[in-house]
């Protein structure tokens, strides 16, 4: 059994639950089966095991050093990638035309996952490519796809997302890096620094094409003057020639995780690399001017939802490990056994451990199964036959997107913390590897977009948003859902589903009332609650699709331990975690504002 | 040079404990398969010995998977179709339970169909660990044989030079094709295959190659035959019957002895170990 995914669960939530072989009878999917899916799953699984993971530790371990102003990497870095653009996994999901094999996103990304499971800081070198490429094929010109795509989808350029400055990280809008048009306008010249890129410089490729948020001098201000530059570490001279590019590494960032992902200080345009004997990093305008947060927002939506299926991914892994060290540590014996000259039980018989198991599975699978259902919905707003089903599945995507990051990075983060209190002072050692699964996941509620920022975007504006409409349809959903369990007929059934039903009907009283609270100060004091409450009943909903499936096809099917599994988690979910919505909801209602009369002097 | 790869799926060795007997027979239900590890070096050997190394996309012979089972372990004959293998036969048993000997008897006979220069298999399947059927495939068929192949280099298509370990050094056989060889794990280390166009100084990367995504979309156009074990062999009954399987007891609890003197005694008249 890999001790990174459970592939019995992969193949439940793509095939018994998503039925992502439907989507074959689709034009874009109709050269994939369900064996073609599998082999792909079969290939990642191979490669992330044995290419990505046994080098995790020492990535973890020799942290990357600037020497010489070269960023020295353990070596087994670049041949894992290469094994990853070699087995055309670059282009999995990408189209025929640049060479794509078109998977559907749910199976690319289950794909994914394994590397994120394996070596989080080594797969972070491709995410970042992938979402790079994709945003240029959205966004960029023919020649700019030729220009950087291609290299990418071969594994010779990465990519890179260059948003944040040391004073400008949540507050996109105050970015001081600046783009000059050259005098002919097909060019320009960047200034400024970016902090926290990562990936920023490396030799593992070629070339690096940097995507930039920069101002053009005499825009609006803030968000709505920034524009997205592809700005190279090489670009090409006269006659072909190499040109180093007036990009530089200022100095690396020592991280408490994720490690073997390169994070690094640029900057653009000191004038270490002059061209043309002038100082400037040149860049490539992509889109339209002062449309760079449109567009580099396509690359942060995919990178939400992979950095949510990451925390899930290391949760899920964590999980595993703690599982076979609760099934293999012996320690005491069950309640009411007096002889103590009886053998020690292992520590998976206690009802304690298997509630920190249990909480675990609950976590991770239901993350992996929430990020699956979200690139899922990426193939529905692409292909789904009608506009209008296209449409219902774009807005879900967008108020499911900060639920599918925030989530996952604040449960598996504690799933996490529980796989180390399952292996009790073993797990706070370094002998073991759930520690470091815990240091990587730490980076999750952080990163592209923080918690808070992510409650914000939910409540300030998906929910808002088109008069609450993508809200209705999630709700809606999770009726449907609802409905079916209702018409299971056996009580458990039925009682999760009124269960559910009674927290949607809270939920939609609760926004109504907060979002008519009139002063953005108050309705957003608590987004982070409403996040959290939201995110439950995500979970709640998701828990109980999976168990419809599971109670559906455990009677025809022998192993029954799997789907009895599910049940179990399920329950799990219902009973130590749906009720915590309740207070959640109560505090948001209230309109408390502790938090926004508190005073700083008041600390 | 042809190649005929047999090939054997198993439950997946990590899963054991997923392992269920009931009333004397295996319950093979909700197992993970895998292609059994000896024969993917197997594949992977065939692979090495008809291309040359450093452009393995151009193919220097065929490859010819062939499989025994059900409809469902197509799926591996695929897989191995993704790596590089040119051609799959899937011999229908059903869900029948056969014997290495009747594995052995049928080769044979699609061996004379087929007409290889090389049967390459693997040195023995993990799930029931016979190691057999190469062996009485050589006897059946009257060809030279090599087990256990550590290294294999190719001469001119003729003969091939088997490496073999043994015991303090490595045993070099000649062996002139038409042969049956078996390989061994070694088999996939880096410099360990050289067919007559591989490069000397060529080295592969360690272990079995990856079907690349492209290469599992080629894979499903690649031919895969079906044959009826009954045209292979008109005896199929096994000559071994599986009377029980029983799982390997659970491991019993240790006891504390007082000292060496108990410890012995205890050893001599309980364990009799010495
Ligand atoms: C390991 C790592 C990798 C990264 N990789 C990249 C990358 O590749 N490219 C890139 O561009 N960036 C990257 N980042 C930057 C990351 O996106 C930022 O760190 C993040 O957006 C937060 O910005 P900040 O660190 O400046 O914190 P701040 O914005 O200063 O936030 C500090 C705290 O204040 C809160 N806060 C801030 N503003 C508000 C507000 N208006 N209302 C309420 N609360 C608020 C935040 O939630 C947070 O808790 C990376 C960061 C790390 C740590």
């Amino acid at each position: 059994m890999s001790m990174l995914l459970s592939r019995r669960d992969l193949s439940f939530l793509l095939y018994e639950w998503l039925d992502v072989e439907s989507l074959t009878k689709r034009e874009r999917f109709s050269l994939h089966s369900r064996e073609t899916f599998d082999a792909v799953l079969s290939t990642c699984e191979r490669i992330a095991t044995e290419r990505f993971a046994p080098h995790a530790k020492k990535s973890d371990e020799e942290e990357p050093k600037l020497v010489d102003d070269v960023v020295v990497l353990p070596r087994e870095v670049k041949p894992a990638l290469a094994a990853f653009a070699e087995a055309g996994l670059v282009t999995a999901g990408m189209g025929a035309e640049v060479g794509g094999m078109q998977l559907p996103m749910a199976v690319e990304k289950a794909g994914f996952a394994y590397f994120l499971a394996a070596n989080v800081g080594t797969a972070s070198y491709p995410l970042l490519t992938i979402g790079a490429a994709n945003l240029l094929l959205a966004y960029g010109s023919e020649e700019q796809i030729e220009r950087y795509v291609t290299p990418m989808t071969t594994g010779h350029t990465f990519g890179t997302m260059c948003l944040s400055e040391e004073h400008a990280g949540s507050s996109v809008g105050d970015i001081s890096t600046r783009a000059v048009p050259s005098p002919s306008g097909d060019r320009y010249r960047l200034f400024g620094s970016k902090m926290w890129i990562s990936g920023g410089d490396h030799e593992l490729s070629e070339n690096i094409v940097h995507l930039v948020l920069a101002k053009v001098p005499g825009g609006p201000p803030g968000t709505k003057g920034i524009s997205l530059f592809a700005v190279p570490k090489w670009i090409e001279g006269a006659g072909g020639a190499r040109v180093r590019n007036d990009v530089s590494v200022v100095g690396l960032n020592h991280k408490m995780g994720y490690r073997g992902t390169v994070n690094a200080l640029l900057a653009f345009g000191d004038g270490k690399h002059t061209i043309d004997g002038e100082a400037g990093a040149v860049g490539e305008l992509v889109g339209e001017l002062h449309g760079g947060m449109k567009a580099m927002f396509h690359m942060m939506n995919e990178a939400r939802i992979t950095v949510g299926l990451g925390a899930a991914a290391l949760g899920s892994t964590a999980f595993l490990h703690s599982l076979a060290y609760a099934r293999s540590r012996p320690q005491g014996r069950k309640l009411g056994e007096r002889d103590a000259t009886t053998p020690q039980v292992p520590i998976v018989a206690h009802a304690d451990v298997k509630r920190m198991l249990l909480a675990q599975k609950a976590y991770a699978e239901g993350a992996i199964a929430l990020g699956l259902y979200c690139a899922n919905l990426v193939d529905e707003a692409r292909t789904a036959d009608t506009e209008e089903a296209r449409d219902e599945a774009k807005r879900l995507l967008e108020i499911l997107t900060p639920i599918a990051k925030s989530w996952p990075s604040q449960h598996c983060l504690e799933g996490t913390s529980l796989a180390i209190q399952v292996h009790g002072g073993y797990g706070y050692t370094r002998d073991y590897p759930v520690e470091r699964m815990y240091r990587d996941n730490r980076l999750n509620p952080i990163h592209e977009g923080t918690h808070g920022i992510q409650a914000m975007d939910l409540l300030g504006r998906k929910v808002p948003m088109q008069g609450g409409r993508a809200l209705f349809d999630l709700a809606a959903r999770m009726r449907a859902t609802i409905a079916r369990a209702l018409a299971v007929r056996d009580e458990g059934s039925q009682r999760l589903a009124g269960a559910l039903e009674a927290m949607v009907a809270r939920l939609g009283e609760v926004t109504a009332k907060v979002l008519g609270a009139g002063d953005p100060e108050k309705i957003l004091a608590n987004a982070a609650v409403y996040l959290e409450a939201t995110g439950h009943v995500v979970l709640a909903w998701t828990w109980l699709e999976l168990a419809l499936v599971a109670g559906k096809n455990m009677g025809r099917a022998e192993d029954s331990d799997f789907y009895r599994g599910k049940l179990a988690a399920c329950r799990y979910f219902f009973a130590y975690e749906l009720p915590k919505v309740g207070p959640m909801l109560a505090l948001v209602e209230s309109l408390d504002t502790t938090t926004v009369t508190m005073k700083d002097a008041w600390f | 040079m042809k190649i005929l790869v047999p090939l054997k799926r198993v439950a997946d060795p990590d899963n054991a404990n997923k392992v269920k007997v009931n009333a004397g027979k295996l319950v093979t239900t909700g197992l993970e398969w895998k292609p059994n590890p000896f024969d993917e070096y197997a594949v992977e050997t065939a692979l090495r010995l008809t291309e040359n190394g450093t452009a393995t996309k151009t193919r220097q012979g065929e490859v010819v998977v062939v499989t025994f089972g059900p409809k469902d372990s197509e799926t591996t004959l695929r897989a191995m179709l993704g790596t590089g293998a040119d051609r799959a036969i899937r011999v229908d048993t059903g869900d029948d339970q056969i014997d290495g000997d009747v594995v052995a008897r049928a080769l044979k006979a699609l061996v004379e169909k087929e007409k290889p220069d090389l049967v390459l298999c693997g040195k023995q399947a993990v799930d029931g660990d016979s190691g057999q059927v190469g062996q009485q495939l050589a006897e059946y068929l009257g060809w030279p044989q090599a087990t256990f192949a550590g290294s294999i280099e190719s001469e001119g298509d003729k003969a091939l030079l088997v490496g073999r370990e043994v015991d303090g050094g490595t045993i070099k056989l000649r062996v002139e094709l038409p042969a049956v060889v078996s390989v061994d794990l070694r088999i996939v280390a880096p410099k360990s295959v050289k067919s007559v166009h591989t490069p000397a100084t060529h080295a592969y990367p360690e272990g079995v190659r990856f079907a690349a995504l492209m290469a599992i979309m080629a894979a499903k156009k690649k031919p895969l035959a079906e044959v009826k074990l009954a045209d292979l062999t008109s005896d199929a009954a096994p000559k071994i019957q599986y009377l029980d399987y029983e799982l390997p007891p659970a491991r019993k609890a240790g006891v504390k002895v007082k000292d060496v003197t108990e410890l012995v005694t205890r050893l001599k008249t309980e364990a009799k170990v010495v």
